[in-house]
């Protein structure tokens, strides 16, 4: 059904390659690196090898039984990404991404993180790998975030703080960006999301896939059948793309991305880019974007670093204009609301980004019928955002806490 | 096919073994009713080309001289139609080139047949989008293309031959030559790979070629100018204007712009 990207990176009209010539050359180099190691078995006989000792994959499939039951829908599946080593999917990638880069004899790693876990896998791999690693973080994010800095710091990787305009994750890129212009001969730069310019979407997605080739032979297994929907949160859109590609040439299976609605689309403080924005260029890729009337890129807001950015992956925005995929939004409340079930039914603390998936299943199980299966990618998991949950959920953070039992 | 104002300066300029100064400033810096004034103190200066730059948000090719410019054009209101009105009012009293240089956003957004239009009428010349690559500039280059306008693309050290060639296909104008790896800001030193880029590319084009990224002073403008047929400047007249007391600003950047010139033209012994 589909044949994307297309050999100059694009996905229908999306995508491609819009960058300063300094970096053409250099992504063309990438590309094909990429290409060859993509077919070499002992590229991949080592990835699946760290994929599988280090990281540990496979991740495991659940049954939610009591959250299922007491929805009294469909069965929902988690697909256990939250329990990879460094606490999210983002390892897949960035363990192929340092592999790659150690194959083209780069010794420098530079990446860009929102709300940590990008950069706490880079580093993370990077120690494994013996890699030089710099990490930019938005300042607003190291704050959020703090754990996750602590983290990078102690496997040895520099964080740099990023001052420049809404201090997240759009400027941590903007960042990346000018180091690795300015480096670009010693330099690998290790993107962390479906995002830029090609080849990263196609290889972050490749990288990722395994979540959603792991979860439908899972799921055949068990159940002897496909999800009716696969549930996924949508910043960049790494983990949602990983899930989705195994069902693309299922038709019965509902793809469905869920972004960040921040503080409720009406505010303007969101990060709902199908609703809220129009095709345009950042960092490198052609996408849907959000932009004030005169192209300059909106300042958007989530409560989780890792959805709060203006540009969706390409992949996305095809998969959406063709209506392979539907995208919705969950706000910031919603969200917490989520956590706080799942946290309380099955004892998962998920990711804040994770979150808006769960909440978006939490919303459709009740319409299904119980033979229904909703598959959904617990992406990360919470400790990161135990800081935060504890500013919101104040009631539950004292003495006085009324007790599920 | 016409001769661009762009072609028709820097073939005058050849005649008279001049290398042109290309100066660069980031429209709406500090507020959108000074540039005007600012512009044409360049040219008073012997500013040959003018790049008038629109400011955009995420600017991932510039250093912080110009980030800074940008940030202080759009707070102060800097819009692409005022931008367009700042060209018309200079283009009323000169006849020197103007290049909107900006990044591709803000001119997709404004849309490419609508703004190619906008802009001849507005006495603009060409465009330059840093970070359109040559593979993805089809559509907007024939937008342009049907004004009469001109689009300049970069070339930089990592271009292979391949690049250079492809480059050389769809430029039009003169070739913006990135001295360097690197984002926009003064240097120290010009880059030695500056000669032996300038030197191959001629094989690929009959371009004039205008050599910028890091170029500040007199003495670098005439390392330049003694191999390229354009220097440009940018960083080094944002800087003086964030730094000079307002009273002075436009006999400073007259001055620097003076210097400069005169350095390029040096250049060539």
């Amino acid at each position: 059904m589909l044949t994307v990207p297309d050999a100059q990176g694009h996905f229908g009209p999306y995508g491609g390659r819009y960058v300063p010539e300094v970096l053409m050359s250099p992504l063309e180099e990438l590309e094909k690196a990429y290409l060859a190691l993509k077919t070499d078995a002992a590229f991949q006989a080592e990835l699946s090898d760290l994929l599988k000792n280090y990281a540990g994959r496979p991740t495991p499939l659940y049954f939610a039984k009591r959250l299922s039951e007491k929805l009294g829908g469909g069965k929902i599946y988690f697909k256990r990404e939250d329990l990879l080593h460094t606490g999210a999917h983002k390892i897949n990638n960035a363990l192929g991404q340092a592999l790659l880069a150690r194959k083209m004899g780069k010794k420098r790693i530079i990446a860009e993180t929102g709300a940590g876990q990008h950069g706490v896998a880079s580093a993370t791999a990077c120690a494994l790998l013996g890699l030089q690693c710099r990490v930019y973080m938005g300042e607003e994010d190291m704050r959020r975030q703090s754990p996750n800095v602590f983290r990078m710091r102690l496997c040895g990787a520099e964080v740099v703080g990023v001052t420049n305009g809404s201090r997240t994750l759009k400027d941590a890129i903007s960042e990346a960006m000018r180091d690795w212009v300015t480096n670009v001969e010693s330099t690998y730069y290790l993107l962390g999301s479906a995002l830029g310019a090609h080849p990263y979407p196609l290889m972050v997605r490749d990288f990722h896939r395994c979540i959603g080739d792991e979860a439908r032979a899972q799921l055949l297994e068990r159940e002897g059948r496909l999800p009716d929907m696969a549930l996924a949160c949508v910043g960049g859109g790494s983990n949602a793309i990983g899930l989705f590609h195994a069902f693309i040439n299922d038709p019965g299976v509902k793809l469905i991305g869920v972004e960040a609605g921040g503080k409720g689309k009406k505010t303007g403080e969101h990060a709902a880019r199908f609703s809220g924005g129009a095709p345009g260029v950042l960092h490198g890729a052609y996408s849907y974007l959000l932009q004030d009337e005169d192209g300059q890129v909106a300042l958007t807001h989530s409560i989780s670093a890792g959805l709060d950015y203006a540009l969706i992956g390409p992949e996305h925005a095809h998969l959406h204009d063709i209506g392979r995929a539907e995208y919705v939004d969950c706000d910031d409340a919603t969200a917490l609301e989520a956590a706080v079930e799942l946290s309380t039914m099955e004892g998962l603390i998920p990711a804040m980004e994770s979150s808006h998936a769960v909440a978006e299943a939490i919303r459709r199980a009740p319409a299904t019928s119980k033979d229904q299966i909703l598959l959904v990618n617990l992406s990360g998991r919470g400790d990161k955002d135990i800081n935060i949950y504890r500013e919101n959920l104040k009631e539950l953070d004292s003495d006085s806490h009324q007790p599920a039992f | 096919m016409i001769l661009t104002r762009i072609s028709q300066r820097f073939n005058e300029l050849r005649a008279k073994n001049e290398p042109a100064l290309i100066a660069y400033v980031t429209a709406g810096d500090p507020l959108p009713e000074m540039t005007v004034d600012i512009v044409n103190a360049l040219i008073r200066g012997g500013a040959d080309v003018i790049e008038l730059g629109v400011p955009f948000s995420d600017p991932i090719a510039d250093g912080p001289v110009i980030m800074r410019a940008s940030e202080r054009a759009l707070a102060a209101g800097m819009t692409v139609e005022k931008v367009l009105g700042v060209a018309q009012q200079l283009r009323a009293t000169t006849d020197v080139p103007i290049v909107l240089f900006t990044y591709l956003n803000p001119v997709m957004r404004y849309g490419f047949d609508k703004l190619a239009a906008r802009a001849k009428q507005a006495g603009i010349d060409g465009f330059l989008l840093t970070d359109l690559s040559v593979e993805e500039a089809e559509s907007f280059v024939a937008a342009v293309k049907a004004q009469d306008l001109d689009t300049v693309f970069l070339v930089a050290p990592t271009s292979t031959d391949r690049r250079l060639e492809l480059v050389a296909k769809y430029c039009s104008g003169f070739v913006y030559v990135v001295s360097r790896t690197g984002v926009t800001g003064e240097q120290a030193q010009v880059s030695a790979g500056v000669k032996p880029l300038v030197e191959k590319l001629r094989r690929f084009t009959d371009l004039p070629l205008g050599v910028g990224f890091g170029i500040a002073n007199a003495d670098q403008a005439a390392e330049v100018g003694s191999v390229a047929d354009g220097v440009v400047v940018g960083s080094a007249f944002v800087r003086a204007i964030e730094t000079t007391p307002a009273a002075e600003v436009l006999d400073r950047i007259e001055r620097m712009a003076r210097d400069l010139k005169q350095g390029a033209v040096r250049g060539r012994g």
